[in-house]
């Protein structure tokens, strides 16, 4: 319901009901604030949100009230200035800087802190207490966060946020009075997947992102460069922090429909590896360096020879579409198995063909039942699954709701609630971390999971089923808004089938998301590769160009090896070294994703563009550059518009890619540098570059390279990393560029939908079950560790699990296995030893191994 | 039970505990049996005659919560109703229901089914502080003869009512004593208040409606049934009905529990107890312990109950009268009382979280000479920003800052000789 308040002296709509803190903020009236996030909602902790507000035109004295705690109501005034409120803001203040150390000249956040910025906003200044300051201890909380705690205010955010809305359980509160201390019962990593963001939601210094402290740079010296995550399908936005040519941080950057406020920490922690020592930085040709023409000729030599080009989800959709145009659309494969090949274009036929809404990670939030078929969601889609951990508080919303509780209330909906779940459905082999926020845990092998998706169908049509998919059935077809969910975790296609039976059954209002394996799988399959590596070995032989691809980490290595070992010359562009690059004979360096801009198709099919945050070197250009001086594809000064205009001439259906981002010459450059960027002309260049001769904007996608440009505003939200409003330098300001709280982005959230419903089903995939002696492949997931530049990253290689061998202890006596013993798997000596788990199906093994594998595993006993 | 002294009239000298047969043998659970005759709409309206007002420090009208009360099946969510019976008494000065849990447990018990029913409830809970283990352990005994008895348990005496009761220490905060943070700390989560509205009776423990009352206001509603509510209003000499368990502590010669009318004086209260001690001489009194604010001797013929108190810019409290004499400096006694709530913080909000402790260490700088002119302003900018309601997330900061508040208002002068050396009473300057 609408009311209208008058707010500092001018009418303004607003949401009877809602919280007045939100309402200003939305308004455009900066309220200081700790304990109140976007994400978080309100527990009026902090007492910094005060203002002075009048029930109605006779009330003349008003009160002074915590905005986040008051609950909108028509014909309400509000006055933000007003003197008391203003006098109490910076005594709240006061007493929060009584104990805080004062340290920001060394402290990490110094520059870009929601405490400076509040205790500016507030007007406090003074110190009146000579009393010597409290200290606490700090931990050693692993190699993501660091942890100074004498800088607490004590607001709350990052329990709530690790506790209440990530599920963790290893970090809490502890003490009481002015001793409440926060961290771990004891030192050590945290556990959580999400524990980086920690570093965000803190107001204050104490948690910080460790590898960023490690390569320090002030928060105002850095260029911030809007990206996207590479590590997964999701495709989380995110800031590459750079100075002096180097990462120093990576930020989430929200956008409406996907990550809004938060990552996980492979997003946050793997673009540590485009300067990871495994960097390859000069052409080698059979192991030795080779100089770039020489490395040109021998390539051009190749296509000649009538090379084939292996593509790659983990590359861009440029450099895969230039690899697709020099080898020709017939010689132009998937570098992942013909399964997946298959697999990933039955997703997309799926999502196009089923009457399901395609769901957004955002609508993972409200939705109001769920099923998780067969997919580790937190480790193969991380983000995905901290939003479906908040779908499932719908109901205990729904109830408190009945009470007369808002949803804004945090922590009176939690009470209000009765701990009321929402119908959530997860259907996976092993226990999953997602267990605790599910109604429904249900453990069946991995190839009985589609079976009981499509006994879940059956019981939609009204057929007979068992009776838990009965009871999810009912949940399903009860709900408004029901989310099916799936993925390749298990390498099988049927889950995603046994969806779209559900969905069809469903109707409408299903929303259905679909997630492949990588950041780009989508991209890939929609240039229609000729097929995967078995198809690529069947056109053997001729020289393979491989492009950014460890084939190693997405097929069976006996395929690989065959494919590699046929080849008469294998050319590998990467920009890390890898077990494929290792087995090239050229080696060609490419940029990374921190200095190629490029675009990625996420699970939704949103087409999104990531932008180069450096210059590229001169011996590794952009992937697509070093295949068009192969082959000739781009004039020598293309941009990537070019590409993107030839992709939509030559592939109607990735038109849209080219509108993901605005043209690069659409409008004056944009400012990549803050204003107070210090060194603007000199740091990072000094004595390398004659002045001048470099362009000042990047020809790919328009945005300057220096402090020069539009800022604020202006930017369009694909090329704007934040809201920079002066007075707000910090992370918890992101709330200014959001049309609502936690709603689209002001401008719209940027990226291009690329897939568009079709009437035609298309052929259903079924899982072939193979024969023979061994067992059968139960793949293992973590949050830490999913491709080479994950394992190239070095804080997140510090955090990845050791491999896992899982075993029921049934198959393990047969075997003769015993815990701990070491195996041979396919004959050669496994690096994880083996654990007997329960949970484990019989006659099915657990293991952390490359994907792609069709044959059963052998194990036995090592010597 | 009729008699003027309704909560300790019966106590036995040595102040043991009776058992189920004894306290039947002098009327015991004849309340209960008629209550359970009557409906629970009639037991509200029969409590709102007597005016009972809240015994736990707000002085809120028990008979206004309970009709807060849904009817079981009417409300939102599924389970039942809860009672909580507050004994976590920890209020600097008052032990009042301490006497109440130890020497009257059949008391508490019979109220709190009574009030059980009242509030459609089919469980209560009684907190009792931890410290209180003889108190524990009486109500404990308690509760098992009333449920051998079925006083307690399913279809109670053949009315059809159900109720569960058990006890619950507390684990010793006195935030504990906070119904809402009480309630959290029921449900196994740090003791933190939590927001009201949503007020308890809406949604209170696991989220179901609660009421939450002092010991004393319980013990008081077995005599209002068996009494009737006219005579439990005679009982009073103001407007809020019953009588009151004053507790006085202090400069007074013997310091005593002392149940008498609601709205009896400080001086026949301090008479009771052989007057003031020490000097002999009274410079000022707290009337309902320690979180509320000083009042001096003009005020000692002032009927102390709820309305009177508060018309005095004090409060009854819990009725825990604090006696200072003139050779007590009521800056030490703030500062105690200070470092006290300080220490007993939750720690959720800022101006109490921070704003106690710097506080406590200005009073302790004050009586030690080593505050300087500017400590004084902070503590009236403590006062004056952290006092009034709303400003912090509980009243615990709005408590404490009562005796600091009134300290500054009325003793301005005797604060600011601090500034020369300390307190002038321990130098023997005053
Ligand atoms: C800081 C604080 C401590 C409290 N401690 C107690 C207590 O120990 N016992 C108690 O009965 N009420 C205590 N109260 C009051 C309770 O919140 C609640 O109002 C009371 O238990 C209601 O009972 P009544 O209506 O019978 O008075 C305290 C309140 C505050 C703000
Ligand atoms: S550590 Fe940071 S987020 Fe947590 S309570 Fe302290 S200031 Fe707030
Ligand atoms: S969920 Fe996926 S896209 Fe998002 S931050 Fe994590 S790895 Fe990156
Ligand atoms: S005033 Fe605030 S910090 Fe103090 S006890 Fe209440 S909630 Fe806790
Ligand atoms: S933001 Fe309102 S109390 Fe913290």
């Amino acid at each position: 319901m609408t009311a209208r308040i008058e707010l500092n002296g001018r009418w303004v709509d607003a949401t009877e009901g809602r919280d007045l803190l939100s309402t200003c903020l939305e308004n455009g009236v900066d309220v200081p604030h700790f304990c109140w996030h976007g994400a978080l909602g309100s527990v009026g902790a902090c007492r910094l949100c005060a203002v002075r507000v009048y029930s109605g035109p006779d009330d003349t004295m008003g009160r002074i009230e915590m905005s986040c705690m008051t609950p909108v109501r028509d014909g309400m005034r509000v006055e933000v200035e007003d003197a008391e409120a203003g006098r109490f803001r910076a005594h709240v203040i006061e007493w929060l800087m009584l104990n805080h150390p004062h340290d920001c000249a060394v402290c990490e956040e110094g520059g870009a802190c929601h405490l400076q910025d509040m205790t500016v906003a507030t007007g406090h200044r003074n110190r009146r207490s000579d009393a010597p300051k409290r200290t606490h201890a700090r931990q050693d909380l692993g190699p993501f966060l660091t942890h100074e705690m004498n800088r607490c205010i004590a607001c709350y955010r990052c329990v709530r946020f690790y506790r209440d809305y990530a599920g963790g359980h290893d970090f809490n509160v502890f003490g009481a009075h002015d001793r409440v201390w926060f961290g771990r019962a004891e030192a050590g990593a945290l556990d959580s997947p999400f524990a980086g963001n920690l570093a965000e939601i803190c107001p204050t210094g104490v948690f910080d992102d460790k590898p960023w402290s490690q390569h320090y740079a002030r928060p105002w010296d850095m260029t911030e460069t809007p990206a996207i995550c590479t590590h997964c399908s999701v495709g989380c936005n995110i800031t590459l922090h750079e100075r002096a040519g180097t990462l120093r941080k990576v930020q989430n950057r929200y956008h409406g429909a996907i990550n809004r406020f938060f990552l996980c920490d492979r997003g946050r922690f793997g673009p540590w590896f485009v300067d990871a020592p495994g960097r390859i930085t000069a052409p080698r040709h059979n192991g030795a360096d080779v100089t770039p023409d020489g490395a040109l000729a021998i390539a051009r030599q190749a296509v000649a020879n009538g090379a084939i080009g292996i593509g790659s989800p983990r590359a861009s959709l440029e450099a895969n579409f230039a690899l697709r145009e020099m080898v020709g659309p017939d010689r132009f494969f998937a570098g992942i198995s013909d399964a997946e090949v298959a697999q990933v274009a039955r997703m997309l036929a799926i999502l196009q063909s089923t009457p399901a809404s395609i769901a957004t990670i955002k609508d993972f939030e409200s939705a109001d039942a769920a099923l998780v078929l067969g997919e580790d969601l937190t480790a193969t889609a991380p983000r995905a699954a901290l939003a479906l951990r908040q779908a499932a508080r719908g109901a205990e919303k729904a109830l408190a709701g009945e009470k007369g509780v808002p949803d804004w209330l945090d922590q009176a909906v939690r009470v209000a609630g009765e701990g009321r779940r929402s119908p959530i459905a997860l259907v996976t082999p092993l226990p999953d971390a997602l267990d605790d926020a599910a109604s429904h845990p249900l453990r069946r092998a991995p190839d009985q999971v589609a079976a009981f998706g499509f006994a879940v169908a059956a019981a939609l049509r009204g057929e007979a089923a068992e009776p838990e998919a009965m009871a999810v059935a009912a949940a399903l077809a009860q709900a408004s808004a029901p989310l099916l969910v799936a993925g390749l975790g298990l390498s099988r296609a049927e889950p995603a089938e046994a969806l779209a039976a559900i969905a069809a059954a469903l109707g409408a209002k299903a929303r259905i998301a679909l997630f492949p394996p990588e950041a780009n799988s989508f991209g890939l399959a929609l240039l229609s590769p000729k097929g995967g590596l078995e198809s690529a070995l069947a056109a053997n032989p001729a020289p393979l160009i491989v492009l950014e691809n460890d084939l190693f980490q997405r097929a069976d290595p006996a395929a690989v090896n065959a494919l590699l070992s046929r080849a008469p010359l294998t050319i590998a562009l990467d920009c890390l070294d890898t077990a494929t690059t290792a087995r090239a004979g050229l080696v060609l360096p490419v940029a990374s994703m921190a200095e190629a801009t490029g675009t990625y198709v996420n699970h939704e099919g949103r087409a999104q563009r990531s932008l180069a945050a450096r210059r590229p070197t001169d011996s590794a250009p952009a992937a697509w550059r070093v295949l068009s001086q192969i082959g000739g594809l781009f004039a020598n000064n293309a941009r990537l518009d070019d590409v993107l205009a030839r992709l939509a001439t030559k592939i109607a259906t990735l038109a849209g890619a080219a509108t993901a981002a605005p043209l690069a010459d659409a409008m004056p450059p944009v400012a990549r540098a803050p204003e107070s960027y210090s060194g603007r002309t000199a740091h990072d260049l000094a004595g390398r570059v004659a002045a001048g001769t470099l362009p000042q904007t990047d020809p790919d996608s328009g945005m300057g390279w220096s402090m020069e440009g539009r800022r604020g505003a202006d930017v369009p939200p694909a090329l704007s990393t934040g809201p920079h409003r002066p007075g707000m330098h910090s992370v918890s300001a992101a709330y200014a560029a959001q049309t609502t709280i936690g709603g689209p982005l002001k401008g719209g959230d940027p990226g291009a939908l690329l897939l568009v419903k079709t009437e035609t089903p298309g052929q259903a995939l079924t899982d072939p079950s193979p024969k023979g002696d061994g067992l059968r492949w139960l793949p293992l997931h973590t949050p830490f560790s999913a491709s080479e530049t994950d394992h190239a990253s070095p804080p997140l290689a510090a955090r990845a699990p050791a491999t896992q061998l899982l075993l029921h202890p049934d198959d393990a006596a047969r075997l003769g296995l015993m815990a701990g013993a070491q195996a041979l798997v396919d004959g050669q000596p496994c690096a994880a030893r083996v654990t007997l788990d329960a949970c484990m199906p019989r006659g099915w093994v657990g293991l952390t191994a490359p994907r792609g594998r069709s044959h059963l595993v052998t194990l036995g006993a090592a010597p | 039970m009729s008699d003027t002294l309704p909560l300790t009239g019966h106590a036995r000298a040595d102040r043991t505990p009776h058992s189920l047969a004894e306290w039947r043998a002098i009327g015991g659970y004849r309340a209960v049996e008629r209550a359970l005759q009557m409906t629970p709409l009639e037991l509200v309206n029969l409590v709102d005659a007597a005016n009972l007002n809240g015994r736990g420090g707000a002085g809120f009208q028990a008979a206004k919560k309970w009709r807060f009360m849904p009817p079981v099946g009417t409300s939102p969510g599924i389970g039942s109703n809860y009672l909580i019976v507050n004994g976590d008494e920890m209020e600097p000065g008052a032990f009042k229901d301490r006497f109440l849990l130890e020497a009257m447990p059949h008391q508490v018990v019979e109220g709190a089914i009574i009030a059980a029913f009242a509030t459609h409830s089919a469980q209560a809970i009684i907190l009792i502080r931890d410290d209180y283990r003889a108190g524990i352990t009486a109500i404990r005994r308690a509760i098992a003869e009333a449920e051998a008895a079925n006083l307690l348990g399913t279809n109670i005496l053949g009315s059809g009512f159900n109720l569960h009761m058990r006890v619950h220490p507390s684990a010793g905060r006195y935030i504990v004593g906070e119904e809402t943070a009480l309630i959290s700390a029921l449900e196994g989560g740090r003791a933190i208040p939590r927001k009201r509205p949503p007020f308890p009776a809406q949604s209170g423990l696991w989220g179901r409606p609660t009421t939450v009352n002092n010991v004393e206001t319980i013990s008081l509603v077995p005599h209002i049934v068996a009494n009737g509510a006219q005579w439990f209003r005679a009982l009073s000499r103001t407007e809020e009905g019953g009588t009151k368990l004053y507790g006085v502590s202090g400069m007074v010669k013997t310091p005593q529990l002392i149940e008498a009318p609601m709205g009896s004086t400080a001086r026949e209260l301090i008479d009771r107890c052989g007057g003031v001690s020490g000097t002999g001489v009274l410079r000022c009194f707290q009337p309902g312990g320690g979180a509320t604010p000083f009042l001096e001797p003009a005020d000692l013929d002032t009927p102390m109950d709820f309305g009177h108190m508060a018309k005095a810019h004090s409060m009854l409290g819990t009725g825990a009268l604090i006696v200072l004499d003139t050779g007590t400096c009521p800056v030490a006694v703030t500062a105690r009382h200070i470092a006290f709530y300080a220490r007993e913080s939750c720690g959720w909000c800022t101006p109490c979280r921070e704003g106690l402790p710097w506080a406590a260490r200005i009073l302790t700088a004050l009586e030690d000479g080593t505050a300087k002119p500017r400590d004084i302003e902070i503590l009236r900018m403590t006062a004056a920003e952290a006092g009034p309601r709303g400003r912090t997330f509980c009243d615990l900061m709005g408590g404490a800052m009562g005796p600091l508040a009134s300290l500054l208002a009325r003793f301005g002068d005797l604060v600011e000789a601090h500034l020369d050396g300390g307190c002038p009473i321990r130098r023997g300057q005053l």
